[in-house]
């Protein structure tokens, strides 16, 4: 039982963390980044590409190096999510929303069959299994480096709320996500706002790809796609566009479907998170923290 | 008005505004002196927000050019001419309704890099208009009208300008009102601040101006001396009523 909660809150806080990116990128400019779960398979990559270099501290590893490793992920994610932001949607800004979701599904193509052609098709198995030593904790085997992961997930999340409620660039975001022309005769930058928007976002779901590879010790270029799916899920249950909803989705998801699985097998667990979003969306069209969408000016 | 060394705050020279296949602003001209107030007036659609559109730079020009302060602003970025000390209090107020009264006040603040700066003259803004500070942590959209138009004022204050542009401050007030937002703006201007007031509420406007144009279709057909606009018999037909 308590297992299963811990398996639980371990996959929902890596599904939190992408959502996060989906869900700040929706609010602020009303794009559905279809691309942002192949940032996280390029954390995945860039993590993988980092310990092997590193080598030798596999199993060893202390939580300063694995936050080492997260923070290289993390800024290479950050950048490619800048590189997306400036080439693909910049200039469709304006746009019709169809061509700008076109646009995404083809960003992701690229990213996917990019990452083929630079580390082939095999999926790679990822030198550190977060195996370690398991702690007992309430009944629970936990290791060492998932505890810090999830600790680091929490940090992050945390850091997040305060940059959003807290700080300029915080409200500055919020304010474009309201009205972007109003916030431009604030004198706001409103270009590098998105751009840095989209670098945090990026680099939450490329921290969640190193979480990822860790714990199901297997990458492959296609495994953006589904947590693509389950973490827009995720911001969708929470109310898309909303910081802690997306927190709150991911975590949900993650628990249902370590419980779901659990009663029913694993067969299902794709069925359960997608399932579970039909029904939600028919009881709560607006998630669980959403806001009615009138409410824009 | 300007000074010897010929001074102006703003100055629009032949401004030429397409959007697609309309031509909303045709060659306008208007000149904003230091330390006027210049009123703006014209029917609906007459071009008057995108006038000022124009001049923050969220609206390009297709010809002419504006000069702030002796500087050609025609191609700068909407902040770079707000760093510029112009500052736009836009039509239907846009007070950021999911953030608090604070919050949207800070962000008038956005450019200031102090920010002791900024807290120091947004109690400022709470002592000018003490209602603001009664409602400071609730959401800008609970507001009413008036309050709202306070708001968007007093958030413009924040950036301490140096030319004021307000499109259509009275919009939807009663006039008691009316009476206390155009005081309000009296008063920035007496503190040494240029102001260009966009209105169709031409009394009011013409009673706290120093001159005044009047625009239709998209160019200026009358300016003159706000005292005698106010007795012409072209501005008191069409837009003083009789
Ligand atoms: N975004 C736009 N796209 C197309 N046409 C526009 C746009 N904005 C304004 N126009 C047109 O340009 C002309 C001038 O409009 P503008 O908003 O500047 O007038 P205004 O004097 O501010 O009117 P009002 O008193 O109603 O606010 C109008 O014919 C209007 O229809
Ligand atoms: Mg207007």
């Amino acid at each position: 039982m308590t297992q299963l909660l811990w398996n639980g809150l371990f996959v929902g806080s890596f599904y939190a963390l992408v959502a996060l990116g989906y869900t700040m990128v929706y609010g602020i400019i009303r794009l559905l980044n279809f691309a942002h779960g192949d940032l996280y398979m390029l954390g995945a990559f860039v993590g993988f590409g980092v310990l092997s270099v590193a080598g030798g501290l596999a199993t060893g590893l202390g939580f300063v190096a694995l936050l080492i490793v997260m923070v290289i992920a993390m800024l290479v994610t950050g950048t490619a999510g800048l590189v997306l932001e400036r080439v693909a949607y910049r200039p469709l800004r304006g746009a019709p929303r169809l061509s700008v979701l076109i646009t995404a599904v083809g960003a992701s193509f690229a990213l996917e069959y990019g990452m083929r052609l630079a580390a082939g098709p095999n999926p790679e198995v990822y030198p550190v299994r977060l195996a370690g030593d398991p702690v007992n904790l309430l009944g629970a085997r936990i290791t060492v480096q998932q505890a810090s992961l999830i600790l680091i997930a929490i940090l992050l999340m945390a850091g997040l709320q305060w940059l959003v409620m807290g700080t300029e660039t915080g409200r500055a975001m919020r304010a474009i996500s309201q009205d972007p022309t109003a916030a431009l005769y604030m004198g706001i930058n409103v270009d590098a706002v998105i751009a840095r928007t989209f670098f945090i976002g990026s680099a939450l779901a490329g921290a969640a790809g190193v979480m990822a590879g860790g714990y199901y010790g297997k990458i492959d270029f296609l495994m953006g796609f589904i947590i693509g799916l389950k973490a827009f899920t995720a911001a969708v249950i929470g109310g898309i566009g909303n910081i802690k909803g997306a927190m709150l989705g991911g975590l949900a998801l993650g628990l249902l479907e370590s419980f779901g699985t659990a009663w029913v097998g694993g067969q299902w667990r794709d069925v359960f998170a997608f399932g579970f979003l039909i029904v939600f969306l028919t009881l709560r069209p607006t998630g669980i923290l959403g806001e009615r969408v009138t409410e824009r000016v | 008005m300007s000074d010897a060394a010929g001074r102006w705050a703003l100055e629009i020279d032949g401004l030429d505004v397409h959007y697609g296949r309309v031509h909303a602003l045709r060659g306008l001209t208007l000149t904003v002196g230091e330390g006027e107030i210049i009123a703006l007036l014209g029917n609906n659609g007459a071009g008057k927000t995108s006038t000022l559109a124009t001049v923050s730079g969220v609206v390009r020009s297709t010809g002419g050019t504006v000069r702030a302060f002796g500087r050609d602003i025609t191609k700068a970025k909407p902040w770079e001419i707000v760093g510029a000390g112009l500052v736009h209090v836009p039509e239907g107020r846009r007070i950021f309704s999911r953030l608090t009264v604070h919050e949207n006040l800070q962000l008038g603040g956005y450019l200031v890099s102090d920010k002791t700066v900024v807290s120091r003259r947004i109690d400022e803004v709470y002592t000018l208009l003490p209602r603001l500070a009664e409602r400071r942590n609730q959401h800008g959209g609970n507001l009413s009208g008036g309050e709202q138009q306070m708001l968007a004022v007093g958030r413009a204050l924040v950036a301490k300008p140096k030319l004021l542009m307000l499109d259509e401050p009275s919009m939807g007030l009663a006039p008691l009102v009316v009476a206390q937002i155009m005081k309000l703006i009296r008063q920035i201007n007496a503190d040494g601040t240029s102001v260009l007031l966009v209105e169709q509420n031409a009394r009011a406007a013409l009673k706290i101006a120093h001159r005044a144009y009047v625009v239709e279709n998209g160019v200026i057909t009358l300016q003159g001396p706000a005292r005698e606009l106010a007795r012409d018999s072209r501005v008191v037909e069409a837009y003083l009523g009789a």
